[in-house]
């Protein structure tokens, strides 16, 4: 293994457990279309709320892959959040996720209201969520949050998995 | 908040979408957008409720109707609510 150098996010105030999931409206793509649809519209139940980068980053990749082979989509409402337009979003569904719809949040004001953005180094002006898990119950209220604090960071799967469950039985 | 009876299948920038907007807009319906691929072949969704794979294409949950062809879909609009005032809520 080579040694390399990971990169300490700056410390951020995000939502945690226990405060109710920020609301905000934004199109909602599937695979066939998209619109716009409010949080509290689509939330009636145990909800997986997934920030992450750009659509076409390998961490982006890597978490979509994990939640396919996890199947967490059959198990609740799965909805990712990235600063990627809504075409984008169609072609990365179009390959992974299947059964997740993708929020479109190019002006990265939710991902600031949920305090998970990300300034990308070297891409003036672009300003990303860190991937970020939140899971929500039925009246909105996060239940497990887990935020990135380095860069590149992944999920603690199994932590999020046995949230699920713990909600869900 | 109740969701808008009417759907509105369009494409970003098609002018006989567009057409079809100002219409809604013109006799104050509430509407939910649907926007669709540009590639006509993937436009599935568009070919389901509708019967083909062209925009625009609306569902009035009001009165049942799906349909598309912007002129039509205006002759429609106008025909249904232009004496109605604004019907949008229903």
């Amino acid at each position: 293994m080579p040694e390399f150098e990971v990169v300490e996010l700056p410390e951020t105030d995000h939502v945690t457990a226990g405060e109710t999931a920020p609301e905000f409206t934004r199109p909602l793509v599937g695979e066939e279309f998209w619109e716009d649809r409010a949080l509290s519209a689509v939330v009636d139940g145990p909800t997986l709320l997934v920030f992450h980068p750009m659509d076409g980053a390998f961490q982006t990749t890597y978490v979509y892959n994990e939640i396919d082979d996890r199947g967490w989509a059959d198990a609740l409402p799965v909805y990712g959040v990235s600063i990627s337009s809504p075409y984008e979003h169609k072609d990365l569904l179009a390959e992974r996720g299947d059964g997740v719809r993708v929020f479109s949040d190019p002006s990265a004001e939710v991902i600031e209201s949920y305090g998970v953005a990300h300034d990308v180094d070297g891409m003036a002006g672009i300003t990303e969520a860190r991937p970020a898990v939140f899971l929500l119950d039925d009246d909105r209220v996060v239940r497990y949050a887990w935020v990135g604090s380095e860069h590149p960071s992944f999920p603690d799967y199994d932590a999020v998995e046995s949230a699920i469950d713990d909600l869900l039985e | 908040m109740t969701d808008p009876q009417i759907t509105l299948y369009r494409l970003q920038a098609c002018p006989y979408c567009e057409r079809v907007v100002r219409t809604l807009d013109r006799l104050g319906l509430e509407y939910r957008s649907r926007y669709v691929e540009p590639m006509h072949s993937e436009r599935n969704v568009v070919k389901r409720v509708s019967g083909a794979r062209s925009v625009p294409a609306i569902v009035d949950r009001n009165t049942g109707v799906t349909m598309s062809e912007s002129a039509n879909i205006v002759e429609y609009l106008e025909g249904t609510y232009e004496d109605a005032g604004a019907a949008g809520g229903a």
